[in-house]
């Protein structure tokens, strides 16, 4: 049956069942969701292939159950997933972050819709950047990665599976309902050309082996369930033994490791795409389906000599802040096109440090910016 | 911007692990406890250590192995446990030991996952996703430790506590019944339900043996005395005046018709097992219907293809 696990070929799909057929690429092989609009085709799609390689599909009572089942498949040494939108990712912000302290690979893919609440169900957002990097109480470090096609539901859902086994904890897909729900070719890769990040086994002996390693910038190697090392698993400010230790100086270190493996490796996890950034005097910042469209009006532009650029974040986080700094000494302007009131626009702002004039487009969700509304926007500063 | 930090205070490991050294081993009990976690944390007279206690010689009439289980607590006192236990242990959050250990026990059929919490993590937060693992027949063995109220965060009424009982947050009485467990259980669609108290730490051993020995979802509910949290304010006195209330309160019931046990304040409490029965568990049915499908499927096509 290995070999229904990676469909190499041409496929015409919809991003919500690349994000599938991505995460089974990965060795996913449990998922557990609740349906909601518009990722519920993830999950569909997930209940007829998970068992065709012999995984498990289960939909749970909610999304609280079903991120805390990805969890303890996790640790059951099972690649795991689970997939919704607004609402259901406000409800897995308590696990996700037992996900965080607790150090669990795991994957979320959330297709943005408009909000609050129940908003727009089955018309685009991209208002949830800002609760993917703090929706969860206290300190941790967020990876969000923004696909802007099917083929990138894909890739990205491959990149968050390896991303979240390199640095142990969950890893966001953001997508949006207009990728999600976008049908577009998708090129599934042969096996062999797949970089899959495998789980390793710890080497040392149950006396030495230290489950939460606090010490190094990477994450200790994940001993789980029923491999001999009879790790303590809490949410609760923990040693590097994972045992409760409910003290500042204890509290300083679990935290500082579970932000530092993000930052301080941030260069290592930042991906952009930069498209006439060289001699650009305009920047547009987007991501996600909003990154289609400024693209489009950024070759426009250039097609008739505006020095217009896009940068185009491919992890919303870690945030490319050094690279806006870098850009803001030499650019008039960037400009944001987000579908929603400020969130990214506001992270541009404040890397920019006043060096750079930042214009937020602002949608509040159930369409997407047109090319000419952007060039536009830009053409004010020529 | 600049940012200054604290210095830190490095792990000690072989100050650690003298600690851990001086004391560990002493019991028999002890190869069934991580090193260096005891004194636990619990009030002298509570009930938790009796069940902690039961629950691994429970283990061990079984003739299970440390390496063959797995622990998820949830978040309370009861949650504790999962802490103090030498095997794979994962003490989650409030009220999600649950769907948490449906996940683990999912991804790993062969291991026994016991989830072990307290009645307000199972059934007040939690209480929806008990019903949902119980309908599912998840192989999951729950133990519930019942002591009437909220006692980590200080003794605040809980859906257990009986009508017109007190605790800090019905200072004037319980204007609410609480559950009976037992029969919500069954209703559920667990397998095996038994109830037990402190007091009979004999029957509780066995039913927690035989637990183990069930495919599927099963739940022991086990009355604790909680002296600090429900037995002050309802005059029980201290935890070993709990129990004797516990004793003279109790009456063993094997089989007893589930409308009857519901429990009421100064009344008899029915203990006993109630339900012992069988049905294919979540996994059975997964395995054994739709995987099967697929299978079967997936070869109707690749004959076709070959036609
Ligand atoms: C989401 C959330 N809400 C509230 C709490 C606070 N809290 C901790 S334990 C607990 C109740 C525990 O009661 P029970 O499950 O009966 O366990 P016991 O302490 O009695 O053993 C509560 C409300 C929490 N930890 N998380
Ligand atoms: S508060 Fe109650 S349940 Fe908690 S440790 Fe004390 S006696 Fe036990």
């Amino acid at each position: 049956m290995a070999d229904k696990d990676v469909l190499t070929g041409e496929h015409f799909i919809h991003g919500d069942a690349a994000c599938a057929e991505g995460g089974i690429a990965s060795g996913c092989r449990f998922f557990a969701g609740y349906p909601i609009t518009p990722a519920t085709e993830v999950a569909e799609r997930m209940a007829r292939r998970l068992p065709q390689v012999g995984g498990v599909y289960i939909q749970m009572e909610d999304e609280i159950a079903s991120m805390a089942a990805i969890l303890g498949a996790s640790w059951g040494g099972v690649k795991s997933m689970t997939s919704t939108s607004g609402p259901g990712f406000s409800l897995m912000m308590e696990n996700i972050g037992l996900g965080m302290m607790t150090e669990t690979p795991c994957v979320v893919v959330n297709i943005q819709r408009g909000g609050p609440s129940t908003g727009l169900p089955t018309l685009v957002g991209q208002a949830d950047v800002m609760q993917a990097r703090w929706g969860s109480h206290g300190d941790y470090g967020c990876i969000a990665l923004a696909p802007a096609s099917p083929q990138e539901c894909f890739d990205f859902t491959v990149d968050a599976f390896n991303l979240s086994e390199i640095y142990r904890q969950p890893v966001f897909v953001l997508g949006d309902e207009v990728v999600g729900h976008m049908t577009e070719k998708v090129i599934i890769p042969p096996r062999e050309e797949l970089r899959i990040v495998e789980r390793g086994k710890p080497q040392a002996k149950k006396e030495d082996y230290l489950p939460f390693d606090f010490k190094g910038p990477m994450p200790a190697q994940m001993a789980v369930a029923g491999q001999g090392y009879h790790v303590h698993v809490t949410g609760l400010t923990h040693d590097e033994r994972g045992y409760p230790v409910i003290t500042d100086a204890v509290q300083e270190r679990n935290i500082r490791h579970i932000v530092d493996k993000i930052r301080k490796n941030a260069d290592k996890i930042i991906r952009v795409e930069s498209v006439f950034l060289d001699d650009a005097e305009v920047v547009v910042v987007a991501y996600g389906c909003t990154s289609r469209v400024a693209r489009q009006a950024v070759e426009d532009l250039r097609s008739r000599g505006v020095k217009a650029g896009l940068l185009r974040l491919i992890t919303i986080w870690p945030f490319p802040s050094n690279m806006i700094r870098q850009l803001a000494k030499q650019v008039k302007a960037f400009i944001v096109p987000e579908i929603n009131y400020g969130q990214v626009a506001y992270e541009v702002e404040r890397t920019a440090q006043g060096n750079a004039e930042v214009v937020l487009m602002a949608l509040m969700g159930g369409s997407i910016h047109r090319p000419d509304e952007i060039e536009e926007s830009v053409l004010e500063y020529f | 911007m600049k940012v200054k930090l604290r210095e830190i205070v490095p792990f000690d490991k072989e100050a650690e692990e003298k600690a851990i050294q001086k004391d560990h081993g002493l019991h028999p009990d002890d190869k069934y406890l991580k090193p260096g976690r005891i004194p636990h944390i619990w009030c002298p007279g509570c009930g938790l250590g009796v069940v902690l206690t039961s629950f691994i010689e429970g283990m061990r009439r079984k003739g299970l192995s440390v390496d063959q289980c797995a622990v998820v607590s949830g978040i309370g006192c009861t949650g504790r446990v999962a802490g103090y236990l030498d095997m794979d242990t994962y003490h989650t959050t409030h009220g999600r030991a649950i769907p948490f250990a449906t996940g683990l026990a999912l991804a790993k059929p062969d291991l026994h996952v016991t989830v072990f919490s307290g009645d307000g993590d199972l059934f007040a937060i939690g209480g929806n996703h008990m019903i949902h693992a119980a309908r599912r027949n998840v192989n999951l063995k729950v133990l519930c430790v019942n002591n009437f109220n909220f006692g980590m965060t200080g003794g605040q009424v809980a859906p257990t506590t009986p009508l017109e009982a007190r605790t800090s947050t019905t200072p004037l009485g319980n204007a609410e019944p609480g559950f009976n467990l037992p029969y919500l259980a069954h209703a559920a669609g667990a397998i095996y339900v038994a109830r037990w108290t402190t007091f009979h730490p004999r029957q509780l051993v066995h039913s927690i043996s035989e637990s183990l020995g069930k495919k599927g979802f099963t739940f022991i509910e086990a009355i604790a005395p909680c002296p600090t949290g429900y037995g002050r304010p309802n005059k029980l006195g201290s935890g070993l005046e709990e129990m004797r209330y516990y004793r003279e309160m109790s009456q063993i019931r094997n089989g007893a018709d589930l409308r009857d046990t519901e429990i009421r304040l100064r009344e008899k409490i029915i203990v006993g097992t109630f339900i012992n029965t069988d049905r294919p568990d979540f996994m059975e049915n997964y395995m054994g219907k739709v995987v099967a499908r697929a299978r079967a499927k997936g070869k109707g096509k690749e004959k076709g293809k070959a036609a």
